[in-house]
């Protein structure tokens, strides 16, 4: 299933945050979103997966999700969001429940995110007992547990301190090539960008709009932690971003 | 560093962080109780104080004893429990209801929210011919002034509970297709928990107040019925006892909040 976004515009009262976004976001590629701070880019993503409504625009799905998939939309946030009065097995059970998946076709799917996280340990650990990168483990197993078409991942690892979010990007790595998904990932940080995205699409500061779309061919599994050929990259990627990020960084917050 | 810090002697860095963290040791407590009772006792034995200032500890003690053999103690507090367990349970659970509902529709919310402000004020006390004409001189009476006066604390601690629960959580419910009343039972109820339980507290403590209040029409048995009997008479001996088994009343309630509270809110700490 592909997403499209046909000239998405939105303004939250009189500030205008995105300005005329047409983005296809193609099945079994991951898409990066980066931007200076405070240029839309976590609104978009509410937008794409329906949190929110465009105030001008639509988000289109083309094709339909595989008939497994419980929710084709699926977003990954960077607070976790767990509940934290259910362990982790409840937590994910959560999401099956009301879809009339209990009992033992609950705990198979379960077992099976699980494993795939590397979490099956800890099933019955509750949120505070686990660290920032095993929450946010528990929160992809989740999304994995309900099929998705396409994942919204917000800002996933910016939560956790590097040395977690280089052993989370393998991971994400490693389920990708295993099975490969599709995602949208907002993120402002440029080495993730260039490390899982097969395309990463630059806005500009607010009213966010597309400044450039970078591609990068060199397959997933193949890119490493600061590989020449993606350094470059990303400092073409900041080149692009410098000069806006300071600008938006000296902006007031609430005009 | 230059040769001249090297020459003078070192001076250990003071501490100063720490503090800021009260805990409570059990015994402090009971220490605290047996200290002051112990005191009055010698004190009003040797006559620095006058039995007619404060009685007797011991004296209050006769008196209770007497309440037990005598077996008035359970024709006193049966009928008391009753009145807090009703009373109680229809004003929490009202008020349970309400403060959800407040948090979580506009209209009612706009509707209800200077209503309960307005009711929250007011003495319950000073509504008890309200409540006889309404409801008899009856328990029903007895029941609908205890309900009432714990109707608006709960819903104050319940819609409060209830806009805090994180909003995050709630967006995860809806990002992931759960229903509104998935939502409702699964995230906003268990994240309100807390501040339910919290705010049950104080309302439980209120029920208790309002027990005497209730019993001071037209009731024959009671532990504020026993109360006001003492009182009118000046027999300060039983006028305590009935205290005493007031207070104890709010520190069992208390403790049944407190192991409730380990027991739902385990996930907390």
């Amino acid at each position: 299933m592909d997403i499209r976004l046909d000239a998405i515009s939105h303004a939250y009262g009189e500030t205008e945050v995105l300005r005329d976004i047409s983005l296809e976001i193609p099945a079994g590629r991951i898409v990066c979103l980066v931007g200076p701070s405070g240029c839309g880019k976590s609104t978009l993503l509410r937008l794409i997966g329906g949190l929110e409504r465009a105030s001008q625009g639509r988000v289109l799905q083309l094709g339909t999700p595989p008939a497994d998939c419980l929710n084709p939309l699926t977003y990954i946030f960077q607070d976790f969001a767990l509940l934290p009065w259910r362990s982790v097995q409840g937590n994910i059970s959560l999401v099956l429940e009301d879809h009339g998946i209990r009992g033992a076709r609950a705990d198979a799917t379960i077992d099976d995110v699980l494993a795939r996280t590397k979490l099956s340990d800890f099933s019955n650990a509750l949120p505070r007992q686990l660290s920032g990168g095993m929450k946010q483990r528990v929160a992809i197993a989740r999304a994995l547990a309900v099929n998705p078409a396409v994942m919204l991942m917000d800002e996933p690892l910016s939560a956790l301190d590097s040395q977690t979010r280089e052993l989370l990007m393998d991971d994400l790595v490693a389920l990708w090539t295993r099975q490969p998904f599709t995602a949208v990932y907002v993120t402002h940080n440029l080495a993730e960008a260039v490390r899982l995205g097969h395309y990463i699409v630059v806005l500009s500061r607010r009213p966010g709009a597309i400044r450039e779309i970078v591609e990068i061919d060199k397959p997933l599994g193949a890119r490493g932690y600061g590989d020449a050929d993606l350094e470059v990259i990303q400092k073409h990627l900041w080149d692009l971003m410098r000069e806006e990020a300071r600008a938006a960084d000296e902006e007031l917050l609430d005009v | 560093m230059s040769d001249a810090a090297h020459k003078s002697q070192p001076i250990e860095v003071r501490f100063r962080g720490g503090g800021f963290a009260p805990k409570s040791p059990r015994w402090v407590g009971f220490a605290v109780f047996i200290v002051l009772i112990a005191g009055i006792e010698i004190a009003t034995q040797t006559g620095f104080i006058s039995s007619l200032t404060l009685p007797k500890p011991s004296d209050v003690l006769a008196a209770f004893g007497e309440l037990w053999e005598t077996g008035l103690l359970f024709k006193h507090l049966a009928p008391s429990l009753s009145r807090l367990a009703i009373g109680g349970a229809i004003g929490a659970s009202i008020g349970i209801a309400v403060g959800v509902m407040i948090g979580l529709f506009s209209y009612v919310r706009a509707g209800l929210v200077p209503l309960v402000a307005a009711i929250f004020p007011i003495p319950k006390i000073a509504l008890l011919p309200l409540f006889v004409i309404w409801f008899g001189i009856d328990e029903a009476s007895k029941y609908a002034l205890i309900a009432f006066g714990t109707f608006t604390p709960t819903v104050v601690a319940t819609y409060g509970a209830v806009d805090n629960v994180d909003r995050s959580l709630i967006r995860m419910g809806q990002s992931f297709g759960l229903s509104w009343f998935s939502i409702v039972r699964k995230i906003v109820l268990p994240g309100a928990m807390p501040g339910i339980l919290s705010g049950l507290r104080i309302s439980l403590a209120i029920a208790i107040i309002l027990l005497v209040a209730a019993e001071m029409l037209g009731a024959e048995y009671g532990i504020g019925a026993y109360i006001l009997q003492a009182g009118s008479l000046y027999d300060l001996e039983r006028l305590f006892a009935g205290v005493v088994i007031l207070s104890l009343l709010g520190v069992i309630l208390s403790t049944v909040i407190g192991l409730i509270e380990k027991r739902l809110l385990a996930w907390r700490s």
